[in-house]
């Protein structure tokens, strides 16, 4: 047992790490490229004032000191995005959960409103369906004429109005929960029978064997599901881009949106650089936030892992 | 006992009225493109949300949207997307299968730390990195062309390699040693005796990259500038200016053809996305 510790800790053949950096190789050129070399550059870039036109000269924190001091359109966007992200994960989660449990009985065709129930997720990212949700809840749009059809005549449209813009693009999200749905789907699948039916013996009410057996059992899938959503929620683009163009009066005017307009609409690229690395930082701070509390409130069963 | 039957039917009813009711308003939206696209310009945005068209102009919007928009022809977009798309998807496919292989089948120094740079590459938002690489992109003066929509696919996905590496660690070693001693050098155990096993993941993450690549818009917003080098996403955003078009129907028609593949492929594929989606939650 010894012996074959140390060998394992000690050996690498050369002939393997050459194998491996062979095979691995496409791989990391692409990460250097598209990602290592972009990061350091977009480092440097955000303490300088580079514009695409003119050389980039160095100005320090002045990107960053801006950001959080001068740029009222930066508050603006962070508030859009973090009500995004902070309606659309809950609703989408729950909504999946809720869709999932009612999938996971014994009826036939659960197949066909599984399959049903995914379109969405699999198209939603597309412009095309951007754009017929731009149509529905827009001026001339299905929700108004089926207002005017019960005698409600409305001037603005839900699109066009700054208080219910941004429910729209969360409608809209909400309304791609399937992949949530499907991995929901699996986890209440692998919950042993036998945990309800000793519920059931012990007389348990249905609340009660859902938030004593099922949630705790789901808790490590919302979790992952958690983390995946909220990272998605942050990168929202082509739905702000296509339905509102951010507006009305940037009522949707997501972070990537500004991100994508200081950058291209203004070549203001040292500033948006420096908008990203704000974003990567919020995100990561959610992330390390939800991994601290994970021992508060995610459940693992014990002696999984070796 | 009857009683007892009787409430089981019930409840089967109400379960299937429920379900079609949330399916009903899932598929709305697209059910409603499909119909819309069949509508005349003129009757377009009466009763707005039937889905019956008053007056069938099927054919007046799908050769306005056959004829293109801004000079080219849909062909020509769809031929870009096309190229883009598979290119792009082989590329992906290939290179996280390599990459999945090295992390898991060879012991090589560094393996550890490159994992946890994929998965760093996973949490951070690719749109973070756009315009360092539109920069990158346009010093190799590769910005609008159909090179700069493919490159960024072409070096894998975490999502892909993660995926790979899950499959990978669940095939037993003793298939790749038993093929050793049959004589079998790395790439022959990779191509004839893993490719085989791992085939439904392979095909899952080939159906995410044609979807992903197909439906990608930030990139190439940001990337391409001539039209006819304009991928199908990049063709409906022009579409959509209403300065110059006020052709609703040309418009419906060509989302309905943009979707379509994608339709298609996920009908005849769908066994392996849910599959696929369910084993290590991929995002939709």
């Amino acid at each position: 047992m010894k012996g074959k510790q140390s060998l394992a800790k000690s050996g690498y053949k050369s002939r393997d790490n050459i194998a491996g950096y062979v095979m691995l190789f496409p791989w990391l050129f692409g990460f250097i490229l598209m990602w290592f070399l972009p990061m350091i550059i977009s480092i440097y870039y955000s303490f300088t004032n580079f514009n695409l036109l003119n050389e980039a000269q160095f100005i320090g924190f002045q990107n960053y000191i801006r950001v959080f001091t001068t740029d009222d359109t930066f508050w603006q966007a962070i508030k859009v995005t973090f009500i995004y992200v902070i309606f659309l994960v809950p609703l989408r989660l729950a909504f999946a959960l809720f869709v999932a449990m009612l999938l996971n009985t014994k009826h036939k065709g659960l197949g066909l409103y599984r399959t049903i129930y995914y379109i969405p997720s699999i198209i939603g990212g597309s412009i095309a369906v951007s754009i017929v949700w731009r149509q529905i809840f827009g001026k001339q749009g299905v929700v108004m004429s089926l207002l005017s059809v019960f005698g409600i005549e409305q001037k603005v449209s839900l699109l066009g109005n700054t208080d219910t813009a941004l429910a729209v693009i969360i409608l809209m999200g909400v309304w791609q929960f399937g992949s949530s749905m499907l991995i929901f789907l699996a986890a209440l699948k692998q919950i042993p029978h036998s945990l309800y039916e000793s519920a059931v013996v012990d007389g348990a009410k249905p609340w009660e064997i859902f938030t004593k057996i099922t949630l705790p059992m789901l808790t490590p899938t919302i979790f992952f599901n958690l983390i995946l959503q909220l990272v998605n929620g942050f990168r929202v683009f082509t739905e702000s881009y296509v339905i509102t163009d951010g507006g009305p009066l940037d009522s949707t005017l997501t972070y990537v949106l500004y991100l994508y307009r200081r950058a291209f609409n203004f070549f203001d690229m040292g500033y948006s650089c420096a908008l990203a690395w704000v974003l990567v930082i919020i995100i990561a701070a959610f992330t390390v936030i939800l991994f601290k509390t994970q021992n508060n409130w995610v459940h693992y069963e014990s002696g999984g892992d070796e | 006992m009857v009683g007892v039957k009787e409430k089981k039917k019930l409840g089967s009813v109400l379960f299937h009225l429920f379900s079609c009711a949330i399916g009903f308003l899932m598929i709305y939206p697209l059910l409603w493109l499909f119909a819309s696209s069949m509508k005349s310009n003129e009757t377009m945005f009466k009763d707005a949300y039937s889905l019956i068209p008053e007056v069938f102009d099927m054919s007046t919007n799908y050769l306005s949207a056959w004829k293109g928009v801004g000079g080219v022809s849909f062909l020509t977009f769809l031929g870009n997307t096309v190229f883009v798309t598979v290119t792009g998807m082989a590329g992906c496919v290939v290179v996280s299968l390599f990459a999945a292989y090295a992390f898991t089948r060879i012991k090589f120094r560094g393996s550890q730390f490159w994992f946890a740079c994929v998965m760093i590459t996973m949490m951070i938002p690719s749109q973070v990195m756009v315009v360092p690489q539109y920069i990158i992109l346009k010093k190799m003066n590769l910005i609008d062309t159909r090179i700069a929509l493919t490159l960024p696919w072409f070096f894998g996905t975490a999502f892909f390699i993660f995926m790979l590496v899950q499959f990978f660690r669940g095939i037993p070693k003793e298939l790749d040693e038993a093929a050793e001693i049959d004589g079998c050098g790395r790439i022959s155990i990779l191509f004839r005796i893993l490719v085989p096993v791992v085939k439904p993941a392979l095909v899952t993450a080939s159906i995410f990259a044609f979807y992903w690549i197909w439906q990608d818009f930030f990139q190439p917003l940001i990337f391409m500038n001539t039209p006819s080098k304009y991928t199908l996403s990049l063709a409906l955003n022009m579409f959509l200016d209403p300065n110059a078009y006020n052709n609703y129907g040309g418009l419906f028609a060509m989302s309905v053809l943009s979707l379509l593949p994608t339709l298609i492929f996920f009908i005849i594929f769908q066994r392996y996305l849910v599959d696929g989606i369910a084993m290590d939650g991929i995002k939709g």
